[in-house]
């Protein structure tokens, strides 16, 4: 299965795109090109051209002319993915779809919300958040990233631990196949066994199988209460202990999120809140639900976490207390670039038991490989974020990063683990899917992907191992052409 | 220092956008970005851009390069949203010295200017230049007092100085830079920091600094052969001009031995803060600049670290503060204007939502992209809340861009500055304490 593409734009195909969209939205100049060249990888490949539809049928019309002209397209929410999801890897046009931006209705009687693709989640959770609801997916990007980009990664964040991921709240979806067709999937309803689950299936599928346009999500009554736990560890073992002996015992906690002495440094010099620099770990606990029992809760997990010798254990007292714990949280995936300028990110996740385990692991490896390794994430579910953190100028270290990687994931499997929590398979993993899922497996999502887009125009290079980058990953080879390309036509 | 592709003197560094890890946490923070929704108009997408540049991918020449850098209001909101570190404002000013630069290189060059020859002459011969400036200053008083600036006359001007020339305030009485006496012994050395334009335009506030300065002990000094910041030769990539104009103000100000500059203008404080990053490449001023730069404080923030009486009282007043960009974001004065608002009697201290969201004022973004100004203008007089009588500010692009705003859109608010409102409190303390100590005595 390869890419069936024919090359850049013809002058015939942008007319017809901008017969659609209007000149303004097809973008075909270098500066836009290499400003939708990238993620938050360290990936970067240089598209065609960029066009940003601002309606259903506009994404239809889109999807039609680039499949008649065999163009790959790849969709784009706030390129702020950690596996190369929204990443032209074959170039093509990046299709944005950041003006798709309403919030087309929030139903408080049946528990609902029709949102479209382009808008941004925490954005979102705060309108339904004003009507007492709660849209519990966060991803630490929320600021930033989608609800498209949400549902095509499935997305987690903190609170999954509790709540679930994008999937366990998305209802239906309205999604454009290459080939322009309109399909609708799902309904309104909670329970709904009508046919295949398509709706489960696309969400996560990183658009490789069809464009989502926008989604019918579940939204539940928002806990009347909450507190933010911070507990001190001198020794990481006891940190990772104490997250299974919680989950051990029952306790329900909304989110324990773990981050390790390298991560406290970093957001201690962003942030400045007073953090214990000389601690092996913290773990950052929010209980909530109604204000008795969030108090048993906290006071539950307190009495656990000092058993579990932590060196302390403080609530926030005001709700700005927490908040600004949580800015610091969110903050750690982008701080570490302040330890090297390199990162490289997973989100290997294993069952909860193996966490004590896993943390062991990675600090193993990032000795033996002499590599920056961060440990930090979700901790309660078991999907950590190891990150590497190195300088791509560095070609012999960036050897032994690629080898502690591959070392993570054979680790992560092993332990009865995933390759990925919630970041997505995108470039990054797809070379290790085989090792995850087996050739059968393999050929089921293959013969799924040929069903919705048989000539793998639509976000071809994830996923599957012999579109991506080979590994180990070589560093944007084409821009050093481009660039000597340049200078000699200048001369 | 210069590569291949930023061939001019200090040009974005490599380690400088080399941590910009692309996580887009900076995008929702900034206010063109928020506008338009547009990579091309995010901090991510300007560094990135700068970067592509650096790689030899895109041209510095292309268009898009200068529109996007000089797009920027330099407001600064993203450097504290990045968890990385990343300097961009740093990035987006070396950038702009770039194709300044190059521009004027290639006589050749057929592309619009990033800037105009009226803004580079101001630059280099008016601002800098206190007695010009205050010749037109006068001007421009007796101007608006014969009643032309309302009338004829400001057709004369383009769109966006027309705007600011209805909405500018009567010209005050300059304020001579001269040592300031002072009857206490004051319990630290203070220099003071006048300004170009609020020495010209708001010279009352320069007056009202000193007198709020004198009142709390600190009596100050006003160090003479000072001159403009260069804050707005440094926006418009005019770097060579800026650096001038830093070494002649650290020159002045180290002639007296001083605890600290205090300024009053968080644009001015926020470049005398930077001027080791202009300098970075002047072995001469390097380390003079980096001493120079610890000193400076807002005078909000030296009332508070010297420590200062709140007034008994003053007129019942509702009040509302307009963060200045530069005073937040690089100053990083944080809410010390508030807390001293907040602790005058009979103020009715009222909340700002986003009060830090830059009001498209920008220096002289107002006049260079009038249309952007106007959409952020309007958004920040929406965020006024109901009510307001006073809206406090703390720099003088603000405070025109304040004045333009409640003329348009709120009218019948007054804008000041904060020392305006301490100095006030306590000129009527003044007046009616005189009974009162003598009855305590």
């Amino acid at each position: 299965m390869t890419v069936k593409k024919d090359g850049p734009i013809g002058a015939d195909v942008a007319e017809k795109l901008v017969g659609v969209v209007g000149s303004e939205h097809v973008l075909l100049d270098i500066e836009e090109r290499s400003l939708h060249s990238y993620d938050a990888t360290i990936h970067r490949f240089l598209p065609d051209a960029v066009v940003r539809p601002a309606s259903l049928q506009q994404v239809s019309d889109v999807l039609a002319i680039c499949y008649q002209a065999r163009i790959p397209v790849v969709p784009r929410g706030a390129s702020t993915g950690l596996s190369g999801g929204s990443l032209p890897v074959h170039a093509g046009v990046v299709l944005d779809l950041g003006r798709l931006d309403a919030i087309r209705e929030i139903n408080q009687e049946d528990l609902y919300a029709v949102v479209e693709a382009g808008v941004k989640v925490e954005r979102f959770a705060q309108a339904v958040g004003a009507v007492g609801l709660l849209f519990p997916p966060d991803p630490s990007s929320a600021r930033a990233s989608t609800m498209g980009g949400g549902v095509a990664e499935n997305a987690g964040g903190p609170h999954a631990f509790k709540y679930g991921v994008f999937r366990d709240y998305v209802l239906g979806l309205t999604v454009v196949k290459m080939d322009g067709t309109i399909i609708r999937t799902g309904g309104k309803t909670v329970k709904n066994v009508s046919g295949y689950d398509m709706t489960r299936l696309l969400v996560g599928s990183e658009g490789t199988l069809a464009v989502v346009v926008d989604a019918t999500v579940r939204l539940i009554p928002k806990p009347a209460a909450k507190r933010t736990l911070l507990t001190v560890y001198d020794r990481l073992d006891d940190a990772a202990s104490t997250v299974s002996r919680i989950i051990a015992e029952g306790m329900q906690p909304a989110a324990i999120e773990f981050i390790d002495d390298a991560s406290i440094r970093v957001v201690e010099s962003f942030l400045h809140l007073g953090l214990p620099l000389d601690a092996e770990a913290l773990l950052l606990i929010e209980v909530d639900g109604s204000e008795a029992e969030v108090i048993r809760q906290a006071e539950e997990v307190s009495r656990l976490c000092r058993a579990m010798k932590a060196r302390s254990v403080e609530m926030a007292t005001t709700d700005q207390e927490a908040a600004k714990l949580w800015t610091a949280r969110k903050s750690i995936s982008s701080a570490v670039a302040r330890i090297k300028p390199t990162k490289v990110s997973e989100d290997a996740t294993v069952p909860r038991s193996q966490i004590p385990e896993m943390v062991r692991r990675l600090k193993q490896i990032g000795e033996k490989y002499r590599v920056d390794l961060v440990v930090f994430g979700h901790a309660g579910d078991g999907n950590l974020h190891p990150n590497i953190m190195c300088n791509e100028d560095d070609s012999e270290e960036m050897e032994r990063v690629w080898q502690a990687v591959a070392e993570i994931f054979a680790v992560t499997l092993a332990l009865g683990g995933t390759l990925t929590g919630e970041h997505g398979v995108g470039t990054m993993k797809a070379p290790f899917m085989r090792w995850e899922h087996g050739d059968q497996a393999l050929d089921m999502m293959r013969a799924i992907k040929a069903a919705w887009d048989p000539d793998h125009l639509l976000n071809p290079g994830k996923m599957f191992p012999e579109d991506a980058p080979p590994w180990p990953i070589s560093l944007q080879p084409w821009e050093s052409s481009l660039a000597k390309e340049r200078r000699s036509s200048n001369e | 220092m210069s590569s291949a592709e930023f061939p001019f003197i200090d040009p974005p560094g490599r380690e400088q956008y080399q941590p910009c890890i692309k996580c887009g946490l900076c995008l929702d923070s900034c206010p063109t970005f928020q506008e338009t929704g547009e990579e091309l108009e995010s901090p991510r997408g300007r560094v990135q851009l700068i970067a592509a540049v650096d790689r030899g991918v895109v041209p510095l020449s292309a268009p898009k390069v200068a529109a996007t850098l000089f797009s920027c209001l330099d407001c600064r909101a993203c450097e504290v949203a990045c968890p990385s570190g990343v300097p961009i404002g740093s990035l987006i000013e070396r950038g702009r010295g770039q194709v300044v630069a190059m521009q004027r290189a290639h006589r050749s060059w057929r592309g619009r200017a990033a800037v105009g020859t009226t803004t580079r002459l101001a630059l280099k011969h008016l601002l800098p230049n206190p007695k010009r400036l205050k010749q037109v200053g006068r001007l421009l008083a007796a101007a608006q007092r014969l009643g032309l600036i309302k009338s004829r006359a400001r057709f004369l001007a383009p769109v966006g100085m027309r705007r600011m020339a209805e909405a500018m305030p009567l010209v005050p009485r300059t304020l001579e830079s001269d040592t300031v006496s002072s009857d206490t012994p004051p319990k630290a050395r203070v220099g003071v920091f006048l300004g170009c334009i609020m020495d010209v335009l708001f010279a009352d506030a320069n007056q009202a600094t000193i007198r709020v300065l004198q009142h709390n002990h600190l009596g100050p000094v006003v160090p003479g052969g000072q001159t403009c910041c260069g804050a707005l030769a440094i926006h418009a990539g005019e770097r060579d001009q800026a650096r001038v104009q830093a070494r002649q103000n650290i020159d002045a100000f180290f002639a007296s031995d001083l605890d600290y500059v205090v300024t009053n203008a968080g644009g001015c404080g926020a470049a005398l803060m930077e001027y080791p990053e202009w300098l970075a490449e002047d072995p001469q001023y390097r380390d003079k600049a980096e001493r120079f730069s610890q000193k400076v404080v807002d005078v909000a923030v030296v009332l508070e670290k010297e420590g200062w009486r709140a007034p008994s009282r003053t007129s019942p007043e509702k009040i509302t503060y307009q963060a200045s960009c530069h005073l937040s974001n690089v100053m990083k004065a944080g809410a010390a204007p508030v807390r001293i608002l907040k602790s005058i009697p009979g103020i009715e201290f009222q909340e700002m939502a986003d009060s830090a969201r830059c009001c498209g004022s920008a220096g002289i973004y107002n006049l260079t992209h009038p249309e952007m100004s106007e959409a952020l203008l309007k958004r920040k007089m929406a965020d006024v809340p109901d009510g307001t009588e006073t809206i406090v500010t703390g720099n003088p692009g603000c405070w025109l861009q304040m004045l333009h705003g409640v003329d348009a859109y709120r009218p019948g608010i007054r804008v000041r500055h904060l020392v305006q409102v301490l100095d006030d409190a306590y000129g009527r303390e003044a007046l009616s304490t005189p009974v009162a100590t003598g009855a305590s005595e």
